[in-house]
């Protein structure tokens, strides 16, 4: 549950989400679920002239199993917390 | 479902007017959401699919009424359709997307 929690707090964020056939799309951080399926508004493709097929799509659900990587605001990170939290959950909670 | 664990609902997108999913092999398909399921599958109705190539515009060819199994599906976006009646898509051209290989 680590991630989903972190996810959520990442929630109205500006993210680009990469994915596993190399389409990496940017928007806003809508919601996420347990699944890491994320939803995205004022979405972007970051490469547009070579993927026009998200064209005008301006939000978006994007199936958690096909990201590859999420890439945070560079602030979106608290390390310090990060390892506190990873340290609680590997001691089982 | 483990406690706090929330489920994200595809209830906004029903019955709008135009979606775009794209499926795991890199397919296009454009149609109105009828239906889903915590499985992320799907009905589509008055669908059509949307073929992307670097020779010629792209090609449209009806589905009509589709149903896709959640496993199959990468991405679901909201369609703006004053957006995307202003493109001109005989003119668009592009590679197919490839598919996703876990």
């Amino acid at each position: 549950m680590l991630f989903f929690s972190y996810f959520k707090d990442l929630v109205g964020r500006e993210v680009t989400v990469e994915l596993k056939n190399d389409l990496a799309i940017r928007g806003t951080l809508h919601s996420v679920d347990q699944y890491l399926n994320i939803k995205l508004e004022n979405t972007r493709v970051v490469d547009q002239d070579k993927f026009p097929h998200m064209l005008s799509v301006r939000n978006c659900f994007i199936r958690g199993s096909v990201v590859r990587y999420v890439q945070l605001p560079p602030d979106g990170v608290d390390v310090d917390l990060l390892h506190d939290a990873t340290r609680r959950e590997a001691r089982g909670g | 479902m483990p406690l706090g664990a929330t489920t994200i609902t595809l209830t906004i997108y029903v019955n709008l007017e135009l979606i775009s999913v794209i499926t795991n092999d890199g397919r296009n398909i454009v149609g109105i959401l009828k239906g889903f399921d915590q499985a992320t599958n799907i009905i589509l109705d008055e669908s059509h699919e949307r073929v992307y190539s670097t020779k010629e515009g792209v090609q449209q060819l009806v589905l009509d009424l589709y149903i896709i199994r959640g496993d199959n599906i990468s991405i679901i976006g909201e369609l703006d359709e004053e957006l995307d009646a202003s493109l001109d898509l005989s003119e668009a051209r592009a590679h197919p997307l490839k598919p996703f290989i876990h």
